[in-house]
């Protein structure tokens, strides 16, 4: 037997199991599910702002706001393998399973962090670049080293690095930063903890257990409650006010205000409820607010678009 | 005898094998199609190759 044929026969004798990574486990390093939500919104902020790129040129800008997203979630895993090891919902990702390496995540990351940036800034401009490693520092040293196991505001601060995609898109094509692109940022920004605190209220993940100061287990629940439905207040006229800038039209305002509405009124529901009403049908109210606050952003994002494409089409109305 | 490789672990460095192969294709695709928006663009790049050319030129006033 030669010593290839014995590795074979070893290898088949003891399965290399968890310990071998495929090519999937390095893309489920890059948070797919987070970096889809990173497409939407830098592509909508290519599409809302003035001035025009080839198309290749858009769909580059996406591409590598994506792929800095995505290195920017490579590190995060990197330095949080060790408290992901430790809480069920995180411990079947490919570090703390053990078929990726902290070294290689962290040489993934890394590199596709500079591959990401200077190829925005060839493909686009030095500002989008600037912003999207600005966007990769914030995340992974501000958010994930720094402040996500300091205060139980982490969410709130976290919610800022989801929120700059919209702003690289615009800076992609217009080479700079303005109000609209701010208020698409400050959106994201607000939606950001009501969104995700609906979610742990149901979700009761193991934080305590990574001693990771979760606002509903710092503050409790009614807490969070409280907070959801002030950060809720705060978003609506913020999601308003974009409608008035050269970027909103008819369709977002009539979008915005119905959306806000019936986000409003889930917040109220969510802040009104206790812990046993929401026991008691299962945490519905909460549930139903989570799955909406993805329509909310999503729907309000494709209205800012379909105001755009009006416009272009030759459908102004009044000073629209 | 021939060496084949059968086990999973083998299935699974095939893929990353395939899988990285394809993003290096990608990024090579990716690349050109930069090159050739780039290209067409063109505007910018006029007046920056170092060689006179009459169409950049300014006009000359013809004088008696």
């Amino acid at each position: 037997m030669t010593d290839a044929t014995a590795n074979l026969a070893a290898a088949k004798a003891e399965p290399a199991g968890p310990q071998e990574a495929g090519f999937g486990d390095y893309v489920q390093l890059l948070k797919p599910r987070v970096m889809s939500l990173v497409v939407f919104t830098a592509f909508a902020g290519l599409m809302v702002a003035p001035g025009s790129q080839p198309w290749f040129i858009y769909f580059c800008a996406v591409l590598f706001i994506a792929i800095g997203g995505g290195a920017s979630g490579a590190l995060n895993m990197w330095y949080d393998a060790d408290i992901d090891r430790l809480m069920k919902r995180t411990s079947t990702r490919p570090i703390p399973s053990g078929r990726v390496t902290e070294g290689e995540a962290f040489g993934l990351g890394l590199a596709l962090s500079f591959m990401s940036v200077a190829m925005l800034g060839l493909a686009t401009n030095w500002v989008a670049a600037g912003i999207l490693a600005f966007t990769i520092f914030f995340y992974v040293v501000i958010y994930t080293m720094w402040l996500k196991r300091a205060t139980p505001q982490n969410i709130v601060i976290g919610g800022a690095a989801g929120a700059f995609p919209p702003m690289i898109g615009w800076a992609a094509v217009t080479g700079g930063v303005s109000i609209e692109s701010v208020l698409m940022f400050g959106l994201i920004f607000m939606w950001t903890p009501p969104h995700f605190w609906a979610l742990a209220l149901f979700m009761k993940s193991d934080y305590h257990k990574a001693n990771v100061p979760m606002l509903t287990v710092t503050h409790g629940r009614a807490a969070t409650r409280r907070h959801i439905w002030v950060y809720t207040l705060l978003l609506a006229p913020l999601a308003m006010v974009l409608g008035f800038t050269s970027i909103g039209g008819p369709v977002y305002v009539a979008a915005a205000l119905v959306l806000n509405a019936i986000f409003l009124k889930g917040a109220w529901d969510i802040y009104k409820r206790d812990e046993t009403m929401a026991e008691a049908d299962a945490y519905a109210v909460e549930k139903k607010f989570f799955r909406f606050s993805l329509y909310y952003l999503f729907l309000l994002f494709m209205a800012l678009m379909a105001d755009v494409a009006l416009r272009q089409a030759g459908f102004a109305i009044g000073s629209w | 005898m021939a060496i084949r490789a059968e086990s999973e672990m083998h299935q699974r460095r095939f893929g990353r094998n395939i899988g990285v192969a394809l993003c290096l294709v990608g990024f090579c695709a990716i690349l050109f199609g930069l090159t050739v928006a780039k290209v067409r663009q063109g505007a910018s790049m006029e007046a920056f190759d170092h060689a006179p050319r009459v169409s950049i030129t300014p006009p000359v006033e013809e004088s008696e």
